[in-house]
């Protein structure tokens, strides 16, 4: 029953950041909004990470298997950006 | 998948042998985050070079469809959760019920995407097909983009709904499995479907 409650939790929870992303969307951020829609969004992916997939109840080597694919997508991010924002610096 | 009680010869125990099948899945789903990644990488470097038309692209979707649509996501894997402990607890019938209505919350998001494409047809901003409104430049390739990244993402959502019917049937016996090897392992694509979206909202939806 403690994992059901858990999940129902959760659930709410993922709910609520739903609508504070579609909310954040129409405060006047400027530039930071993008920043803030992924930090939420970083936040909902924890939250089905951590307790739907259970990653919480699973071993280290499982959670390296996960966690491969977002540190090469990183390095792909960082690469990328690495070129793309300095482009136009003077030479 | 009837026999995922059995232990194979390559395992000294059956708790290793559920192990390694979860250890594939997780690795087969990092390279699906790099799939995806590929086209979020494109969408961000389209929004670094051309903020303001892709804002612009953005604010002429449908995001309250997208909004809907990400509750549906979110609500249906709540309930594959609840599945995976169900079957762990032995109550497949439970597990039955449970998979029945994420496989309609499925089917009620592409019905949502496909009433969306219809709209977008509808509005002229669809590539190829109807680009009467369709602006040159960034705003064409943000179209390209999106029907790409949420196609895609919706053949994923047919794959998962295929995993789902699957434990109903022919691979019914699954959700007697209290180790919940094959019901785990469909649980967590649909989850990583769901974690997808999760990024691709903000990213199509909502830039201002």
């Amino acid at each position: 029953m403690k994992a059901v409650r858990t999940i129902l939790v959760a659930w709410i929870a993922l709910l609520a950041l739903l609508a504070l992303t579609i909310a954040a969307s129409f405060a006047p951020l400027g530039p930071a909004l993008p920043f803030i829609s992924y930090a939420i969004a970083i936040a909902k992916t924890a939250i089905v990470v951590w307790i739907f997939m259970e990653l919480r109840v699973r071993d280290g080597m499982q959670r390296i298997a996960l966690a491969t694919g977002f540190a090469w997508l990183a390095i792909l991010f960082i690469l990328l950006f690495a070129d793309e924002l300095t482009r136009a610096w003077p030479r | 998948m009837t026999e995922v009680r059995r232990l194979q010869p390559q395992f000294p125990t059956l708790e290793r042998q559920r192990d390694a099948d979860h250890f594939g899945m997780l690795i087969f789903l990092s390279t699906e985050v790099l799939i995806f990644g590929g086209l979020f990488v494109a969408l961000f470097v389209l929004r670094a070079q051309h903020s303001a038309e892709y804002a612009k692209s953005s604010m002429e979707m449908h995001y309250w469809l997208g909004g809907i649509n990400t509750a549906v996501l979110l609500t249906s894997s709540a309930i594959v959760a609840l599945m995976v402990e169900a079957v762990k607890s032995g109550s497949a019938r439970l597990a039955k019920w449970l998979l029945l209505a994420a496989i309609a919350l499925g089917l009620a998001f592409v019905a949502i995407k496909f009433t969306e494409y219809a709209l977008e047809y509808r509005d002229g901003v669809v590539p190829l097909l109807s680009p009467a409104h369709l602006r040159p430049g960034a705003g064409t390739l943000f179209m390209d983009l999106y029907f790409v990244a949420t196609g895609l993402h919706a053949l994923h959502v047919f794959g998962g709904m295929t995993l789902l019917a699957c434990l109903i049937w022919p691979f019914g016996r699954a959700r007697r499995d209290t180790s919940a090897v094959f019901a785990g392992n469909a649980a967590l694509y649909w989850h990583l479907v769901d974690v997808i979206w999760i990024f691709l909202y903000p990213t199509l939806y909502l830039a201002r």
